[in-house]
């Protein structure tokens, strides 16, 4: 099985150099594609990979790329930004590519730059990766003296530069207009859609922002082709994904996996399936803000469509396993907690109706909830849904508790009829209050 | 037009306003909080939600937000489905759950937008049973109260006070339900439009501290229509009032003029119409160097100023530019045109005649301050709209981003968009050029400036002008840096598509006006289609005074000098802040008699043997000609009390008392005006600012008080149960009751905004012919001085380069907008906001003369000497200095002047 | 008033942005690595620094998390309270670290040794519980392991 984004890496090693990089290939297909190959030619292959982009919403990358006004009279600068906030909670596979393979990352990015004409690139990354800002500095200043960044990029006519900038921490600067108004020095706040960021994005120029992961397949589809990177996957979505897992598993971790592994393969086979004496319960596929999945949907596929089709979003591809003996209500609450926190307060629904949300479950976890509250929730489930909030943060947090309601309705009910949490291990402790700023 | 679907029934509407606005201008009630149509659409409260279908087939469609959605060609949506519906009531629940209920105890209750949409989306049963969270509230200043618990979060307030009006002190904080609209520490909001945030904020967030000191429910006061007398501008105001003083101003939207903005002299400056130091009765001086008055009845008075006229060897009068057009006019009457006076010093005289000549041969007539806000180049000569025509500034800033929005060729984001505008245009910035000695507030904006003694700013326009069009004469021996301005400037004025020059008397001198009225013919000459000249004037009717073509101060000397004249009756003008006092007193002296009329008691008014109390713009109904030459029309919200009387119909009084006239003759505003368009062809559509006397509609007058006015027979119940007769108006058609037509009246007599469902200002929306556009039946006022003037070349008389001179400085006016406006500055809240005295000084200029910031200058001026703290302005260029114009207690009248620094 | 080194420091950023004002995150981090938190004296100083009001720049720092406008201990531990590290007992975690501390999560120790801030998921779900002290990632917590983990801080 081919694990193109992970093959080279190994933590205990620390980030692999820049030599070794190359010495096992890195940086051919940069090289390739920005002296030889026309911009419109690298769109076109990554078009055909069927590469969707990993940082949650699985747009295709070539159909982005392709927004990009092109022609001299084009807007200048045009920017290029990776997207390495990660901090939906459960996800943890950026940290782990820019932390063993930075150089794959950057020669991503120099790929996609040169796709679009991009003078300038930013990483944007969340500032508790220190470990990442590390192995990020260190490369890029390698790439830099090498002369595959900066000016003429290997020596072509083209010239580009990447910075890292890191960020103060806001969930939020993960959505990719917010993440614009961070970089500009800005409250992160979301941006109307539309125009795009491909038309109007950093300082009001054509911008394109991609998640790390997205970013490090690139130089695989330049270097062996749209094909095969298509082939690596069980289903239509082309490639390899990233699956993570933790809660009461067995052996937490990360694997680079086909695109469409079936859900149990990743639970029960990677994952080790659950620790001795836990049941499994359900699973958040992708990250915080996609919705449960239960037993039923234990071999559906892992690609966007599949999870889709079963409620919920490949999202992040990265899971939470939910087991027998850990209240439902209990991480929901978690969720919408951390959802209420991070809201940046712009529009109505989502900064009064998370906190409201989260006050309910809270009352439903100290067994102070009311028959009513049910409706309540799922009033808000309803009302915070797409279109209705200024951006995708609140519907997202809306996904595990719609799901919940559905799927956990009895614990909601227990809680209410025994003026008690039934689940003895969690206690709301000191974690119920809003302790950040 | 676009045609477009509500529920079923198909409307046109305009395809570039959003589907909130059309809903608005079709009368539909759609709820909103962030959006403005000032400010535009953001899209944050979701507040306006509407179903929006794809075509016939789509039965299940999409919550859209109203707000956001460009009105297009078949566009088809639903307001009354349900889970619209729904959502727009759950989204007041969610504004609810944190507000503090307090409505009673609430600036804002009964007029409060937040209110009016509660009701209109039908929430009313709360669910919500959490404790709410608080915040602490910031003391803002004399003018705004801040009670930060009422905040619902729609972000108006930063998004008028920084993104619209340029503040940088009052800003979001936090974030999540925690977000906080304040100051980084509490103290005063620094800038000179934080009056609007009243009216902007959709709840009790931001309040009028003035009209808390005297507070009175909407519908407890009676106001009437009103035109704001602090500046030229002119902007249009609603006066409210209750137990005989005004209790607040409100901005009265003027689509050409004021939009929907103040400035914070004009909402704030009311008050010195309540100042102890207003006069009520007449008085009598019986010897004008001592200091001993007496009240008098009105008929003593009038005895007394028969006396004096039959004693008259010749009587002459002294107008003014902050009197209205009616009283100016009486007063010319009275005395003959040969010896009426405009009022102004020959300094300020001349400058404003070279004003109007420019105005009347400005190729479109003069500019308002909708064409400032539309232009997309702009030349400032000579003025510092912040301090002179306050309105005027927030017009160009915001006329900076009309060039990087036509820059958008790819994007296309309609104008309404606001939210993508400014992403888009980032700090882009149109041009704009600014030239002034000193430094302003709009210089943030400013392409380039020119901080340079007033002929050298002349010279720069006549050498903008020479650069538009090698026709105007050039300039020599212009420096290099400011010939490089001047062809930057002419470049972008004629690359511009509305360029505009703006230009005034603020530093009274001729040659610039004159450099301004070139460069617009350049302009002309060389094809620009719309080419405009903004004409900035000082006082509200500094124009009208102008136009009636009376003397400046100095023939009246001469003239009682010659003896030709012994007896002065003074209106409204305190000549002591016009003259230095050695040259007043001289005038004052000389003269046998001197009658004065005043709201207000002055230097002059102590000097006079007969005073009148003059009614204020509350007490008088009358007429300003603004700086565009719009004949305005003002009513009084207070029917006038005590011995107070409009100034005209004063010397309407004198006049048939002293048999210049018959008798009563003018004892109706209708009647002056009429002889007014008899005498002054010119003047003569100044009649039709507003609706005459007899206007009705169906029989009915116009009420000033609001339907639901509770105060008519419980006001004065303390005293008397009996209802007292209301007062009767002569004047005009409006009543002072709430009794009379229920409809809408015309523009011009419209007393409040209110509306069925719509109790706050924002009912405005309904007296609109479109949302923002021209008030319903048309805008009020009617412009004297139209376009296409004789298309004469201005004159071409270019000043000579300033030469060095070591020895002395030049002495420039400087202005503020808080205390060079005479009357304001007697307002308490605004005189708190008064700068101490001050000179300013370029700091090699101090170094030289071993000052410092705070130093203790003194110079000579003239006749005059002056002394104040030094403050360093390091934009000032070396050799002037600044000396703050009109300052209440140290007015430094006659400038510019030679000045020498004495130790 | 700014170091030269935080200057030379801000200034060293300014070239990767197109406008000034851009760098006012960055500015603020620089500063606080200097002083460990953002105090108002220092708003104004970046405010000035950067051509914008103390007002703009206070509106920005604290929109975000990690910009401390209040006092901080020598020694910041972040403890994620994220769903993973809860699924896996991190309140347990952080009741342990506040009676070992003696204060509650947002306080700092008397000794000023210490601030205890929870925080959004660390990206360490397959080691949760987590913590962050300072610059150093620690995983795998229980009530039983942190009080040694703490002992390297002083
Ligand atoms: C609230 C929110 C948070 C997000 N956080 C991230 C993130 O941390 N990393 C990321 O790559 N994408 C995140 N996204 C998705 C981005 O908006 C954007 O779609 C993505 O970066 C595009 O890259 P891709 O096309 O390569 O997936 C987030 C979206 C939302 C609505
Ligand atoms: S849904 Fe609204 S408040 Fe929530 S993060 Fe998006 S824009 Fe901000
Ligand atoms: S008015 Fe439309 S979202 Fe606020």
């Amino acid at each position: 099985m081919e694990r193109p984004l992970t093959e080279l890496i190994d933590l205990r090693e620390g980030p692999l150099a820049r030599e070794a990089y190359e010495h096992a290939g890195g940086y051919e297909a940069a090289r390739r594609a920005v002296c030889d190959m026309p911009p419109r030619e690298v769109i076109k292959t990554v078009e055909d990979s069927g590469l969707k982009g990993r940082g949650g919403a699985g747009f295709l990358t070539g159909m982005k790329w392709g927004f990009v006004p092109a022609g001299d009279d084009a807007p200048r600068p045009r920017y290029l930004i990776c997207n390495a906030d990660e901090m939906e909670p459960g996800t943890f596979k950026d940290r782990y590519l820019m932390e063993g393979n930075p150089h794959q990352l950057i020669e991503g990015m120099i790929i996609a730059a040169h796709a679009i004409q991009a003078e300038i690139g930013y990483i944007f990354l969340r500032d508790e990766y220190h470990r990442s800002a590390e192995a990020l500095r260190r490369a890029l200043a390698e790439a830099r003296e090498a002369g595959y960044l900066g000016d003429s990029v290997f020596g072509s006519a083209f010239s580009c530069d990447i910075h890292l900038h890191t960020s103060a921490g806001r969930y939020i600067c993960g959505e990719e207009t917010a993440l614009l108004n961070a970089l500009e020095g800005r409250r992160a706040v979301p941006r109307a859609k539309p125009p795009f960021p491909p038309v109007v994005g950093l300082f009001g120029k054509p911008t394109i922002v991609n998640n790390v992961e997205t970013l490090c397949c690139v130089p695989h589809i330049v270097s062996k082709g749209s094909k095969w990177f298509r082939q690596l996957s069980l289903t239509s979505d082309g490639g390899t994904k990233i699956f993570g897992v933790s809660g009461r598993v067995k052996n937490p971790g990360l694997w680079e996996l086909p695109m469409g592994t079936p859900l149990r393969e990743v639970i029960e086979g990677h994952a080790g399936g659950m620790r001795g004496g836990y049941r499994f319960r359900g699973v958040i596929p992708g990250g915080a803000s996609t919705d449960f999945l239960v037993e039923e949907h234990l071999d559906i596929p892992l690609d966007f469509e599949s999870v889709q089709k079963a409620g919920s979003r490949l999202g992040t591809g990265t899971m939470i396993v939910l087991d027998d003996r850990t209240c439902p209500v209990g991480m929901v609450h978690n969720l919408e907690r951390f959802f209420a926190q991070e809201s940046c307060g712009w529009c109505t629904p989502c900064r009064d109706g998370i906190p409201w949300i989260q006050k309910t479950l809270a009352a439903i976890e100290a067994g102070r909830g009311r028959p009513d509250d049910i409706e309540l929730l799922h009033m808000h489930t309803r009302h915070l849904g797409p279109g209705r909030t200024f951006c995708a943060f609140a519907p997202g947090a809306m996904e595990p508790l719609q799901s919940a309601l559905k799927y956990f309705d009895d614990d909601f009910r227990r809680h209410i009829a025994d003026g008690r949490c039934p689940y003895n291990n969690h206690q709301t402790g000191n974690s119920n209050g809003n302790h950040h700023h | 037009m676009a045609t477009i679907t509500i529920d079923g029934q198909s409307y046109e509407a305009d395809p570039s306003a959003n589907l909130l606005q059309a809903a608005l201008t079709l009368g539909f009630d759609l709820p909103y909080f962030c959006w403005h149509p000032a400010l535009g659409s953001v899209g944050a409260c979701r507040q306006c939600a509407v179903r929006q279908y794809r075509d016939e087939e789509d039965t299940t469609g999409q919550i859209v937000m109203a707000c956001m959605v460009p009105v297009a060609d078949g566009l088809r949506c639903s307001i009354v489905e349900p889970e619209a519906a729904e959502f727009r009531a759950e989204v007041i629940e969610w504004l609810m759950s944190n507000h503090p209920h307090d409505c009673p105890v609430c600036d804002e209750g009964g007029e409060c937008h937040l209110q009016d949409m509660t009701v209109m989306t039908g929430h009313c049963k709360r669910r919500f049973r959490f404790p709410k969270r608080t915040f602490r509230n910031q003391y803002l200043g004399p003018f705004i109260n801040h009670e930060m618990n009422r905040c619902i979060q729609c972000y108006r307030c930063v998004r008028f006070y920084g993104d619209y009006a340029g503040g940088s002190d009052l800003v979001a904080m936090a974030a999540h339900n925690h977000v906080y609209f304040g100051r980084h520490e509490e103290g005063i909001l620094e800038n000179e439009f934080s009056g609007n945030l009243v009216e902007i904020c959709p709840t009790g967030v931001f309040t009028d501290k003035t009209l808390k000191h005297h507070y009175s429910r909407k519908w407890d006061m009676v106001s009437s229509p009103s035109v704001c007398s602090h500046c030229a501008v002119g902007c249009n105001t609603i006066a409210s009032t209750r137990y005989g003083s005004v209790r607040r101003i409100l901005n009265r939207y003027h689509h050409d003029i004021n939009g929907y903005f103040l400035c914070d002299r004009g909402r704030f400056g009311y008050t010195f119409t309540d100042a102890a130091d207003r006069l009520r009765r007449p008085l009598l001086h019986p010897d004008r160097e001592r200091d001993v008055e007496t009240v008098a009845e009105p008929a003593e008075a009038m005895k007394r100023i028969r006396e004096i006229f039959s004693e008259a060897t010749g009587v002459a009068g002294i107008g003014s530019p902050r009197a209205s057009l009616e009283s100016n006019y009486a007063l010319r009457n009275l005395v003959g045109s040969g010896r009426f006076s405009s009022g102004l010093p020959r300094i300020e005289h001349d400058a404003t005649t070279a004003l109007l000549e420019a105005m009347r041969n400005a190729p479109d007539g003069p500019g308002s301050l909708r064409d400032a806000e539309r232009a997309d180049a702009v030349l400032i000569l000579g003025e510092d709209p912040n301090n002179t025509a306050p309105r005027l500034a927030l017009a160009l800033r915001q006329s900076v981003r009309n060039e990087p929005i036509r820059a958008d060729a790819g994007s296309r984001i309609p104008r309404w968009h606001d939210r993508a505008i400014r992403d888009f245009v980032q700090d882009r910035k149109g041009p704009l050029f600014i030239a002034w000695p000193a430094s302003t507030r709009l210089d943030d904006l400013a392409a380039g400036t020119h901080r340079a003694a007033p002929d050298e700013i002349a010279r720069l326009g006549f050498a903008v002008a020479h650069a538009i069009d090698p026709q105007s004469p050039a300039v020599t021996d212009l420096d290099d840096s400011a010939s490089d301005l001047a062809s930057r400037i002419a470049r972008a004025l004629k690359e511009a598509d509305r360029p505009m020059v703006v230009s005034g008397t603020a530093l009274r001198s001729p040659a610039i006006i004159a450099a301004a009225a070139a460069t617009v013919h350049a302009l002309r000459r060389t094809g620009s289609g719309g080419s405009s000249f903004l004409a900035v004037a000082p006082e509200a009717n500094t124009i009208g005074d102008a136009m009636l073509e009376g003397a400046p101060l100095e023939t009246l000397e001469q003239q009682l000098e010659s003896g030709e004249v012994d007896t002065l009756v003074i209106l409204e003008n305190d000549i002591y802040r016009r003259l230095p006092a050695p040259a007043t007193d001289r005038i004052i002296s000389k003269a046998r008699r001197i009658i004065a009329l005043d709201s207000i008691a002055t230097a002059t008014t102590n000097r006079a043997d007969v005073v009148l109390p003059a009614g204020s713009f509350a007490e008088s109904d009358g007429t300003f000609v603004n700086h565009e030459g719009r004949a305005q029309r003002f009513f009084q919200p207070l029917p006038p009390a005590g011995d107070v009387l409009e100034a005209w119909r004063w010397i309407g009084r004198i006049a048939a008392e002293t048999g210049t006239s018959k008798q009563n003759e003018w004892d109706r505003l209708d009647r002056v005006l009429t002889a007014l368009a008899r005498d002054c062809p010119e003047l003569a559509p100044a009649r039709d600012a507003a609706p005459d006397a007899a206007f009705r509609a169906n029989g009915q007058r116009f009420p000033r008080a609001p339907r639901r006015f509770s105060g008519r027979t419980s006001i004065l119940s303390h005293l008397s149960v009996h209802e007292p007769k209301p007062p009767e108006d002569s004047d005009s058609p409006l009543s002072f009751t709430m009794e009379g037509h229920s409809g809408q009246p015309p523009a011009a007599l419209v007393s409040h905004y209110w509306s069925p469902g719509w109790n706050s200002s924002q009912a405005l929306n309904k007296f609109q012919s479109e949302v923002a556009g021209p008030a319903r039946g048309g805008d009020p006022g009617a412009r004297l001085i139209p376009g296409n003037g004789p298309n004469e070349r201005p004159s071409t008389a270019i000043p000579a380069p300033v030469p060095d001179d070591d020895q002395t400085l030049l002495a420039v006016p400087c202005y503020e907008v808080f205390g060079s406006d005479e009357l304001s500055a007697r307002a308490p809240a605004v005189a708190e906001r008064i700068p101490k005295p001050y000179v300013a000084l370029a700091p090699t200029d101090a170094e030289h003369h071993g000052l410092d910031s705070g130093d203790s200058l003194n110079l000579l001026i003239g006749e005059l000497r002056v002394s104040a703290p030094v403050r360093l302005d390091p934009k000032l260029p070396p050799g002037l200095c600044g000396i703050p114009a009109g300052m209440p207690g140290w007015s430094v009248p006659h400038l510019p002047a030679r000045a020498s620094v004495v130790t | 008033m700014l170091s030269e080194e935080e200057k030379r420091e801000i200034e060293a950023e300014l070239p990767h942005y197109e406008r000034r004002q851009a760098l006012c995150i960055e500015a603020l981090k620089i500063v606080q690595k200097h002083h460990g938190w953002v105090s108002d004296e220092a708003v104004r100083d970046v405010g000035e620094f950067l051509g914008m009001s103390p007002h703009q720049v206070d509106s920005v720092a604290t929109f975000y998390n990690l910009i401390y406008r209040r006092k901080v201990g020598r020694h910041v531990i972040h403890v994620c309270d994220s769903v993973s590290c809860w699924v896996l007992g991190c309140d347990a975690v952080q009741d342990r670290l506040c009676e070992i501390l003696g204060i509650k999560p947002g306080e700092t120790t008397d000794d000023e040794r210490f601030t205890l801030l929870p925080i959004p998921c660390l990206g360490a779900c397959d080691h949760a519980p987590a913590m962050l002290v300072d610059k150093d990632l620690h995983g795998d917590l229980t009530p039983d392991n942190v009080e040694a983990l703490l002992e390297r801080y002083t």
